[in-house]
């Protein structure tokens, strides 16, 4: 098993090396009371998780765990450069699909995975969003199995969460341990909410002219991501709204202020969509913004990202996303992807069911760790029943190798000891590509756990990438 | 500014002031409870009645400490105790978060955390001690906001619900206790009554700006001047209608446009300035106290329709 910092052996490496002289110097007892430092702070700002109608305290915190994870410059060079590639196709693969769909008569990809998928949205099709961006901000989910392995295990086009915890680990790390950052030899994250303005800007729509105004449509505060939505609303210098606050008008949006209607060219909307327009989208909802989309269609406003920009990121469509790098980019990926066998295959899916031990079945619309089977970890009735579930609905189930996840030391009760982690960093998508050299690290805190997500146990790291 | 942004921070401050004032009323009823000779139950009556929580208890209830204490503090059901006007403020206060200053957030939040850890037994305990703890964190919130805000429309908002909610807390103390101030001419007072003037004081905080001002004298048209007429006097009504009105003429040049809200504040203002105490009591003060309610309602809902929340 690789360790971030041990490798596969026993010495440190390189750009670990300030961390473990730190560890070393500071002392189990020492760490934890910073670790004590740090939830008091998250605590008394309200940087909160909010889970509503489970019992318990409905606005929990994520478990910060203070031992930062670390990339060499070079390690991020090669990321960067793959998250890129990846980003880009992704947004080619949804401009293409919204239009001619060249890559499904190419039979790349089989048109059942496009036109039957839920996600895919049909009046979408021939809409021309502002700078053919469909996904502003693509969330790609990393994992590292050896010195030079990483590997993609999931993509999210559609709105991505956990920003906030990426800048507000670095904070609360400058705050707690100054030491650590004395060198000057980290690269920064803080400039993430101006980058993704500035994204945002260059994305109005057709009918704004002067300042693109720009706001940010959150559900409400009971929305377990409100916390991020406010805090980068306000990073941002734009307004927080809820769809209640918005109207449309003449084809173009408005939002009520305390002066009469605004106008609202860009909405960074962290909203489903399925709750967008009720006239469009879900006649029964109560939510939304009617009209909104037409609005949108007509280029009186943009949403991103684009309604129907999830038809690229379930775990199906996933596995030809290297045929699609190499499709529509020319070119060869640069982060490859977890081998994953898909049950709606006959083949693939015998040989799934027979290996049901050593594999993850996850479900294609699965999200947040829920509905998944880790094959080594199960008992033979879940294995059973799994069987049954596979065979009952194959196209609702891909398999992947159990992956040997990178650990990272991490604070446990025993003491420092490696856990397991993965990475997302978020990649901005406007009239150019900016990607700011960070992420976030999540990590199992569970011992020999390889879920990472936090409904399940899992943590957050800060993440450093050290300039050359 | 949001209609919805504004609407969140006029209720945010509402709020805040009615469990500070809910909390100064407790403090009232237990000093009064433990008068010799105190009707007991009935202090505690007027305390729920003042606090707008009667519908809380059935008619033939017993009210006593305990039974307010435990409603008005910590029962979060009813929509007029002091853990249900944090919650309310506090999701007001999430709901705009992106508009208060990180002070002033902090400050409620670890309030709000704070009262939802209290235990019943601790407050039945050390009842003095929650209570003084309920108005530091409305202080500190304040002084937060004071020393922390942008002077911009945000503020303005916040003030105006402020004011609006303390003017509403007085009026509802005076009028739950009116009849203690009516003057009863050829009755030989007693202590009690003497005693019962002092709580009101109390209940706002205001024994010794009483004394400075008006030099010792418990005289029941004395503190209801104090309590209504009183310029300086920051619960009074003529101080609160003054700052309503400085916030309200701070949004109407703000936005270059004035609405009813404005009329009505200064028409009551002027009111206030050319009143006696005497013309109050002969034309009778809980008429004077009624109406005055009603214009904080109307103030209330021109307010919202004029900033289209």
């Amino acid at each position: 098993m690789f360790d971030e910092m041990t490798g596969d052996g026993d010495g440190v490496r390189a750009p670990y090396s300030d961390i473990a002289a730190w560890i070393e110097a500071s002392g189990i007892d020492t760490l934890r009371r910073h670790t004590a430092e740090a939830e008091a702070i998250f605590r008394r700002i309200g940087i909160t998780f909010a889970v509503y109608g489970e019992g318990g305290d409905p606005e929990r915190l994520i478990p910060f765990d203070l031992i930062p994870r670390v990339f060499a410059a070079a390690e991020w060079r090669r990321l960067e450069r793959g998250i890129r590639q990846r980003a880009l196709a992704l947004n080619a693969f949804l401009q293409d699909v919204y239009h001619r769909g060249e890559i499904l008569r190419a039979g790349i990809v089989p048109e059942r995975l496009v036109y039957r998928n839920a996600a895919f949205e049909p009046a979408m099709i021939g809409v021309d969003p502002p700078g053919r961006v469909y996904s502003h901000v693509v969330g790609i989910d990393i994992v590292r199995t050896g010195e030079q392995e990483f590997q993609v295990l999931e993509d999210n086009c559609r709105t991505p969460s956990g920003v906030s915890y990426m800048l507000e680990n670095r904070e609360c790390m400058m705050r707690t341990c100054p030491e650590l950052f004395r060198g000057g030899n980290i690269e920064p994250v803080d400039v993430y909410p101006e980058e993704l303005r500035r994204t945002l800007e260059e994305v109005a729509p057709a009918a704004c002219d002067g300042d693109p105004a720009i706001a940010l449509l959150t559900p409400g505060p009971f929305n377990s991501a409100y916390y991020e939505h406010s805090f980068l609303a306000d990073l941002m210098g734009i307004e927080l709204v809820e769809p209640q606050d918005l109207f449309v008008d003449e084809g173009l949006c408005w939002m009520r202020t305390t002066q009469g209607p605004e106008r609202v060219d860009v909405l960074y909307r962290r909203i489903d969509d399925a709750f967008l327009d009720p006239l469009s989208f879900r006649p029964d909802s109560m939510l939304g913004v009617p009209g909104l989309f037409d609005a949108y269609r007509a280029g009186g406003v943009t949403l991103c990202s684009a309604p129907g920009a999830g038809v690229a990121d379930d775990k199906e469509v996933y596995v030809y996303v290297p045929e699609m790098i190499r499709f529509y980019l020319g070119q060869e990926p640069i982060l490859q992807n977890v081998p994953t066998w898909r049950c709606s295959n006959d083949e693939e899916r015998a040989y799934v069911l027979e290996r049901l031990d050593e594999l993850v079945v996850k479900e294609v619309h699965g999200s947040g760790g829920y509905g998944m089977l880790i094959g080594p970890h199960s008992t033979a009735a879940e294995r059973a029943a799994f069987a049954e579930k596979i065979r009952h609905d194959p196209e609702g189930f891909i398999a992947q190798p159990t992956l040997e996840l990178s650990s990272s030391p991490s604070l446990a009760e025993a003491g420092v000891a490696g856990r397991h982690v993965d990475f997302r960093p978020y990649c901005l998508i406007g009239r150019t590509i900016r990607l700011v050299p960070g992420g976030l690290t999540r990590v199992a805190l569970r011992e020999g756990s390889l879920v990472v997500n936090s409904s399940q146990g899992g943590g957050v790291k800060d993440t450093w990438v050290l300039a050359e | 500014m949001l209609s919805r942004t504004a609407e969140s921070l006029f209720w945010m401050a509402r709020y805040i002031e009615r469990a500070e004032a809910t909390a100064r009323l407790i403090e009232m009823g237990r000093r009064m409870a433990m008068l010799p000779g105190a009707y007991g139950q009935e202090e505690w009556r007027s305390v729920v009645a003042a606090a707008g929580a009667g519908a809380a208890f059935d008619a033939g209830a017993r009210i006593g400490e305990a039974e307010v204490c435990r409603s008005l503090i910590l029962d979060g059901d009813n929509p007029s105790s002091i853990r249900a006007c944090l919650d309310r403020a506090r999701n007001n206060a999430r709901a705009v978060r992106t508009a208060l200053t990180a002070d002033m957030w902090e400050g409620l939040n670890e309030g709000w955390r704070w009262l939802g850890g209290v235990e019943a037994e601790t407050v039945r305990r050390d009842l003095p001690a929650t209570l003084d703890r309920i108005r530091s964190l409305s202080a500190l919130f304040r002084g937060a906001a004071q020393t922390t805000m942008l002077r911009g429309e945000r503020y303005d908002f916040l003030s105006a619900g402020a004011f609006l909610e303390r003017a509403d807390m007085t009026l509802r103390l005076l009028d739950a206790k009116y009849f203690v101030l009516l003057p009863e001419t050829g009755l030989l007072l007693d202590n009690r009554d003497r005693y019962r003037w002092i709580s009101l004081l109390h209940a706002t905080s205001a024994v010794r700006a009483f004394h400075y001002v008006y030099r010792g004298d418990f005289d029941p048209s004395k503190i209801a001047h104090f309590m209504i007429l009183n310029a300086e006097f920051p619960c009074s009504l003529a101080f609160c209608y003054g700052g309503l009105r400085a916030a309200l003429i701070r949004l109407a040049n703000r936005y270059g446009a004035r609405h009813d809200c404005h009329a009505t504040v200064e028409k009551a203002v002027l009111q206030l300035q050319d009143r006696e105490m005497d013309d109050i009591f002969d034309e009778g003060l809980h008429e004077f106290l009624l109406e005055a309610l009603r214009v904080n309602a109307r103030l209330s809902g021109e307010l919202s329709r004029a900033y289209h929340f």
